[in-house]
């Protein structure tokens, strides 16, 4: 019964959105179960930090290694609903219609302590977490592109057009190329190799990873396969 | 020459996050003390996201997704000012969605940032609307496609949609003359295209702003599908002059403010870190074939 169950809602959830995209009549099936997804999506969340608040709990109660960084992630977590919730420092509304309401204001809104734990906690820690990337890519180029065969070779220098002619160097390096060999500037040459190349490979990847979607899909339609559902354990 | 390949050879990888920081800092300071950025000639995909806004009537909604966080928001923030930039100065509706959970900031920083400050006579629910975030991802799009307002039926000020004037004659997504996705990833421009373009049969014209590593993903949409596309801060530096061009051809008098030159000012500091990787590149592959001719000496 645990399996069947939700294979079948799989079976048909699936035939429906299938058949509101082909035929006119049957759109509003579609409707019906893009908006269970939606609220399913939206209990997911709910899912996500109770796992979330259980596997770092664990970590804690068992001193396993980095046992810290789950206390500061349940810390965290805890504030943020706390205030989030509790819409602390929010004022209310300024649509007339909700103006008498305490919490009717968004709970990001200015002076909010949502929206300060947003501005100067999440911005600056994801934005440093994302510009990383550029040490760790230079070093990784230092190490790791290596011409060591016509392939590599290859890379190099599509990676030499791209990098230089996505900026102003690729300009000033081949800016004098007179107007019939302006095909050979690199930022010409970069959008070239981009618009050619980059969406012949692309296209091959995606058309590749269709055929396997569609394929894959129908066997989970049919039934055949249902190791989504994870194993019997 | 063998002293400098064995320094090569062994360089801590703290000097190369050194040089990256000197590459990246250096022109950021120098921009931001002369004001200074370098001149940028938009491709066909930046003309063509330009084009379509332009091409719009006045008083034509517009939706503008925003599908990113405050991870890519360096790279993504200066397009969606400029998007938002041109929109107003061209008098369309503004209607802003968020598939991302934290889009809905990235819109109230960019409303506050452009429309509260420079487009003051705009008034909220009439010109522009900011519907928040919807959880979902693409059954969101799926939803919209039949029945708009059950996809978001409240704004984020708590106005039922049925009441916002800004949304009149829009009962599905495909009555947007226009689709603006600022993308950082799932769900984004590619979701946008395979869920409403494709579903609509080409009849929705979308235009995406997306990171750099989407960029080559997209090309292969580009430009049937998509029609136009702003690929990463290169791509925002391009639109972002043109967009500047256009208005200052109006109003020669009027001073840029900073805000509109973020874009450019960025590029500075990515001709820095490229010429760096470039140089990286070469000094390491000069290692990699000075190591490898010490070996073919010493076994032979």
């Amino acid at each position: 019964m645990k399996r069947l169950i939700p294979m079948w809602i799989a079976i048909i959830a699936g035939f429906a959105m299938l058949f509101s995209a082909f035929f006119p009549h049957t759109e509003s099936w579609g409707e019906v179960f893009g908006n269970i997804f939606n609220v399913v999506a939206a209990i997911a969340f709910v899912l996500g930090a109770g796992s979330l608040a259980k596997i770092n709990l664990a970590k804690v109660s068992r001193r396993d290694a980095g046992w810290g960084y789950a206390a500061i992630t349940l810390i965290c977590f805890a504030v943020t609903l706390f205030v989030g919730l509790g819409k602390i420092g929010v004022h209310p509304n300024p649509n007339p219609q909700f103006a008498a309401l305490a919490w009717s204001g968004e709970k990001n809104s200015e002076g909010s302590v949502f929206g300060w734990i947003y501005k100067y906690g999440l911005v600056p820690i994801t934005s440093t977490m994302f510009a990383l990337l550029a040490f760790y890519v230079a070093s990784a180029a230092f190490r790791a592109f290596r011409a060591k065969n016509i392939e590599a070779i290859l890379l190099l220098s599509t990676a030499f057009i791209i990098l230089l002619g996505r900026t102003f160097a690729g300009v000033v390096l081949t800016g004098w190329l007179p107007e019939w060999a302006s095909g050979l500037r690199l930022e010409n040459l970069s959008v070239y190799i981009m618009q050619v190349f980059n969406t012949a490979g692309n296209r091959a990847i995606i058309i590749g990873i269709a055929l396997g979607v569609a394929a894959t899909s129908l066997r989970i339609l049919l039934g055949v396969d249902r190791s989504w559902m994870g194993s019997r354990d | 020459m063998a002293r400098f390949i064995k320094i090569l050879e062994t360089l801590d990888r703290r000097w190369i996050f050194l040089a990256m920081a000197i590459a990246v800092a250096g022109p950021i300071i120098y921009i931001g003390i002369t004001g200074k950025t370098l001149p940028e000639k938009s491709t066909p995909a930046a003309s063509a996201v330009y084009n379509a806004i332009e091409a719009l009537p006045a008083g034509s909604s517009v939706l503008l997704s925003f599908d990113f966080d405050p991870a890519s928001s360096g790279e993504l923030t200066p397009m969606a000012t400029s998007l938002v930039h041109q929109c107003a100065a061209r008098g369309l509706k503004m209607i802003f969605i968020a598939l991302w959970p934290l889009g809905p900031q990235m819109i109230d920083e960019t409303i506050k940032k452009v429309i509260r400050a420079d487009y003051p006579n705009l008034i909220e629910d009439v010109d522009y609307v900011n519907l928040g975030f919807q959880s979902g991802n693409e059954s969101v799009m799926k939803v919209m496609l039949t029945d708009f307002a059950k996809a978001f039926p409240i704004s984020a000020s708590g106005s039922a949609v049925s009441t916002i004037p800004a949304l009149r004659g829009i009962a599905r997504v495909g009555d947007f003359p226009l689709i603006i996705t600022i993308s950082a990833g799932y769900p984004g421009a590619k979701e946008w295209i395979q869920y409403v373009v494709s579903a609509s049969g080409g009849k929705v014209k979308i235009v995406t702003g997306c990171t750099g590593v989407q960029t080559p993903q997209l090309y292969a949409y580009y430009p049937v599908q998509l029609t136009g596309m702003l690929g990463a801060i290169k791509g925002a530096a391009e639109y972002e002059s043109l967009v500047n061009a256009s208005l200052a051809s109006k109003d020669p008098s009027a001073v840029v403010p900073a805000k509109y030159l973020e874009a450019q000012r960025r590029m500075g500091p990515q001709l820095g870190a490229h010429l760096l990787m470039v140089s990286l590149i070469i000094l390491g592959n000069i290692a990699f074939f000075a190591q490898r001719r010490e070996k073919a000496r010493v076994n032979s």
